[in-house]
């Protein structure tokens, strides 16, 4: 699909398609300038370091070597012994991060499509509450963390009042339980769900609910037959922001939880490497749960991907 | 486009008719937040009819085709389908359908299942049969499992109608369905729209700023200007006796000239303008004394280069050609009338040339094609808008 | 009735979600007035104190200036790369192209306990010692991933007729570049900065395995966090909140006042 067209300089030129001139790159250097130093840096501080934790989690400790000495080796066996120890933590860490997700899925939706939806018409109200979205991405997300533990605290206001509407025993907690852990993770990583979706939606056609209220829709059927199916790249998005980050997560564990039932596996990672000075066991730890994470990510894009996603 | 002879060569296979329904707007106002887009507007349409409601982009046409659709609701007035007041129905409790402008074609479903969404929420049980009776009926069912994206604008505009028509709405709405379409292909989905319509027997609705589209296609014209219904009737009868100066000038050209009325003999109005006679059919005129526009289409004219013979039921007038250009199929002329005015008229390419830029012409008419309109109006009311 | 449930439930939802959203801010911006000495878990009486010398806890205002250092660097080195990259990608033809993807989009999908103990890996056997370098490397890392990915969607979403007209209106390469695709540009890369700063001033997990002794501002918080964390943070916290609240806010309000202006045009 070519047209001709008339230019300033009076020749007739051949006008391509925005897609047909995308197609074409260009060759030559100047490329290669641009791209090579940040490859570069992502190769020598992302590419190599995840070779170097490979081959650290294989390291042996001689007999009688003191604490933090290891030798290099393909000691396969470091891998057996974390996994027997920390398996509950791993799948725990899953757990708890694909219950965050689906939280974060069912509290984020509304709030995009209450703002990128419902207030289209209403610029200022929408800006602001853009702004909220964005805003708490600026104030520490530990200060944040720590103020819902206060909050919940058991002498707060919170804890009090459920236990006198007895919605909670009298000897029960709000804080160091498993419920904390996962409120604060899908609390934290809550905007990382909203915006893709907001994104998403902000480009919805409206004029298709139209059409499909028009077509017998009524608006709930509107909002699950096409509203819906339509932000799916945004909802993979957001799930996928939400997920990586939650089962990797320790801070929300150390903050509100416990030492007996809302172990992470980010915080015996973080304890190998620290305080046990196990630098094989923390690489072999960090190394399943990268290569798990991969796993799962792969099988949900396989599953639900689409093309828009990157 | 290589689809071109498939399209016009089409024979519509369509299912068994049925009767649209009776619609019926009474006193419907529509006032936005600054503006009142529609004013106390009363309209009948009756079962059957494919009706166009033609006029410029911010007339209230496409307002009042939401309200009747549902997508808005009116201010004041009441709106019937069959005899069933309506008004406070949620769009998808209506039996009503809609081409939209836009197509609105939802891009995450196949053409097959678009066409089959309204006929799954209404639960019929052949839903997926009736869509590719649908799709059969606009030619496009080799297409059923494409994406909306995947189809030139024309299949497109197909699809949409074929979603719209499968439910057998009482009313069907096109919102200037044609719009995005180059001219060519316009020109034949008019052809065939009208050719469905014929066959369907459902009530039409089709609005639209397109005037030749609207004459071509409808049964019935109304001519909307500033919220209101200007004037209503047959494309020939809206055409040939405009009824105000925003019609005569919107739908088609005119010359349009003010008059004083000087007496009446034998069913003629004699009119005087600027030293010239003129006599209108008094059946033809809006005002019958005083000061009026008198008006008649550039067709209409004949063109001399020498005073015609005087004849008796012709109006004369003579001026200076200051403007010639040529189309292929006419030549168009601008004419300069001392004290009236520029009168525009043209003459068939018959290979002759009759004038030149510069000429002193003579301009007559047979009287019976002049109408006369209220003295009040705006001359250039309608002209050059779209 | 049941038709208008239908239509506010999913706002109603909305709603409550920014409330929930908002509960610990309000939370930190009140408790920033608290009278608390060294632990600020109970409220003891109103005082403009805090704010009017929020370095007056030890530790707080060293521990930010370190966290705003390292952020404004980690965000120009990693916006600069990124954005060299994603031009690159998007308008240069490339062998590896594969390759050079995977290397981007795996650090998304890695969690940052695994980035920082890569890095860390990667430290120790370079026997580099741990403090500000390290930080700085590791933060560019995390956030060039985001910038890569967000000015790229900016880059292919430019109309590439726009440098042809240039070029057809006397521009040469260069002056096309920097006169019309950048200037496009700088909204993507505006916002992709803004993330970056955002991601590198508030990380901890990263850091924490990367910084050795060095002090920042989040780990300043959750080291403190055991003992009780003195209202200045609150102060620091609230400001950091309110700034970003106004950043934001003149951006709309000028986004706002141009779409009325086009609008009424």
């Amino acid at each position: 699909m070519s047209k001709m067209v008339m230019t300033n300089k009076g020749k007739i030129a051949d006008l391509r398609s925005a897609d047909e001139i995308k197609a074409e790159r260009r060759k030559g250097r100047t490329g290669v300038y641009l791209v090579v130093p940040g490859m570069l840096v992502l190769f020598l501080f992302f590419a190599l370091p995840v070779i170097v934790l490979l081959s650290m989690s294989l390291y042996a400790r001689p007999e009688g070597a003191e604490i933090g000495e290891f030798v290099p080796a393909l000691e396969f066996g470091n891998y057996v012994t974390v996994l027997s120890a920390y398996w509950s933590e791993l799948v725990r860490s899953f757990g708890f991060a694909l219950i965050a997700t689906v939280l974060a899925l069912l509290i984020g939706y509304p709030m995009a499509y209450l703002v990128a939806v419902r207030l289209r018409q209403h610029g200022l109200l929408q800006g602001i509450l853009l702004v909220l979205l964005i805003a708490p991405f600026f104030s520490s997300f530990i200060l944040r963390t720590q103020a819902w533990k206060q909050i919940l605290a058991d002498e707060g206001w919170v804890a009090q009042t459920l236990k006198l509407i007895a919605v909670l025993p009298a000897d029960g907690h709000l804080t160091a339980t498993p419920f904390a852990v996962v409120a604060g993770l899908t609390y934290n990583f809550l905007p990382f769900m909203v915006l893709p979706i907001y994104a998403n939606l902000g480009r919805l056609d409206t004029r298709l609910l139209e059409a499909s209220g028009d077509l017998y829709a009524s608006p709930v059927t509107s909002f699950f037959k096409v509203t819906l199916p339509l932000s799916a790249p945004g909802v993979f998005a957001g799930t996928l922001l939400t997920f990586i980050p939650a089962a990797g997560d320790y801070v929300n564990a150390a903050l509100l939880g416990n030492n007996r039932n809302t172990t992470m596996i980010g915080q015996v990672i973080d304890s190998r490497f620290f305080k046990v000075i196990d630098y094989p066991g923390a690489a072999a730890l960090s190394f399943v749960l990268m290569l798990s994470i991969l796993i799962l990510v792969t099988l949900y894009i396989r599953r639900f991907g689409t093309k828009e996603l990157m | 486009m290589s689809t071109n002879t498939a399209e016009t060569s089409r024979k519509p296979t369509v299912p068994p008719r049925s009767e649209g329904a009776d619609l019926e707007l009474k006193g419907i106002t529509k006032r936005f937040a600054e503006f009142i887009a529609v004013k106390d507007l009363d309209l009948t349409v009756p079962s059957g009819t494919f009706f166009a409601l033609l006029g410029p982009s911010g007339c209230g046409k496409s307002t009042t085709l939401r309200m009747i659709a549902g997508l808005d609701a009116p201010s004041e007035g009441e709106i019937l389908i069959g005899g069933k007041n309506v008004t406070s129905l949620p769009s998808h409790q209506r039996e009503v359908n809609t081409v939209f402008q836009s197509y609105a074609l939802f891009p995450h479903m196949t053409v097959l299942e678009n066409v089959a969404f309204g006929l799954k929420r209404k639960k019929d049980k052949q839903a997926m049969e009736k869509a590719r009776e649908g799709l059969k009926m606009v030619e496009l069912d080799h297409l059923a499992n494409r994406r909306p994206e995947q189809l030139s604008g024309g299949q497109q505009q197909r699809v949409a109608l074929a979603r719209a028509l499968v439910n057998r709405p009482q009313v069907l709405l096109l919102d200037e369905p044609l719009g995005a379409l180059d001219m060519k292909l316009r020109r034949q989905m008019q052809f065939e729209l009208k050719a469905i319509q014929t066959e369907v027997g459902l009530t039409f609705i089709h609005v639209t700023h397109d005037q030749e589209e609207a004459m071509t296609m409808a049964d019935v014209v109304a001519v909307m200007n500033e919220g209101r219904i200007e004037q209503m009737g047959a494309p020939r009868d809206l055409y040939e006796l405009p009824k105000t100066a925003f019609v005569a000038n919107f739908l088609g050209k005119s010359n349009l000239m003010r008059a004083q009325v000087v007496g009446q003999q034998e069913g003629l109005i004699e009119a005087q303008t600027a030293g010239c006679k003129v006599l209108i059919p008094v059946e033809r005129a809006v005002q019958h004394e005083g000061d009026i526009v008198i008006g008649v289409r550039p067709e209409k004219l004949h063109l001399h280069r020498e005073a015609p013979q005087e004849s008796t039921g012709y109006n004369e007038l003579s001026g200076q050609v200051i403007d010639v250009s040529f189309t292929g199929t006419t030549t168009e002329y601008l004419i300069e009338v001392p004290g009236i005015g520029r009168i525009g008229t043209f003459s068939q390419n018959r290979g002759q040339q009759p004038a030149q830029m510069g000429d002193t012409v003579y301009l007559s008419w047979d009287s019976a094609h002049s109408f006369g309109l209220a003295g009040d109006e705006v001359v250039d009311a309608g002209v050059d808008q779209t | 009735m049941k038709q208008k449930i239908g239509r506010w439930i999913i706002p109603a939802i909305g709603g409550l979600a920014f409330v929930y959203l908002l509960v610990p801010i309000a939370y930190i911006f009140v408790f920033s007035f608290n009278d608390a000495g060294r632990t600020n878990l109970e409220w003891r009486g109103f005082t403009f104190e805090n704010w009017q010398n929020p370095c007056g806890a030890p530790a707080v205002c060293e521990s930010l200036v370190n966290s705003l250092q390292v952020g404004v660097v980690a965000t120009i080195v990693s916006t600069a790369l990124g954005t060299c990259i994603a031009i690159g990608l998007v308008r240069y033809k490339f062998r590896f192209r594969k390759l050079t993807d995977v290397l981007i989009i795996l650090p998304l999908a890695t969690p940052e306990v695994v980035l920082g103990a890569s890095l860390l890996a990667q430290f120790l056997n370079l026997g580099w010692e741990l403090g500000y370098t390290t930080i700085v490397i590791a933060h560019i890392v995390f956030c060039m991933s985001f910038v890569i990915v967000t000015v790229r969607a900016r880059v292919s979403s430019l109309d590439p007729r726009l440098e042809e007209a240039a070029a057809d209106l006397y521009s040469t390469p260069r002056a096309a570049f920097w006169k019309i695709t950048f200037p496009l540009l700088v909204p993507g890369i505006v916002a992709a900065a803004l993330l970056s700063f955002a991601m590198s001033f508030d990380d901890f997990i990263i850091t924490n395995f990367n910084s050795g002794t060095f002090q920042t501002f989040p780990k300043f918080i959750y080291v403190a966090a055991t003992r009780g964390i003195p209202a200045q943070a609150n102060v620091i916290g609230s400001a950091m909140f309110i700034a970003a609240l106004l950043v934001v806010i003149v951006g709309q309000v000028m986004a706002y006042r141009r779409r009325k202006r086009l609008a009424e045009g």
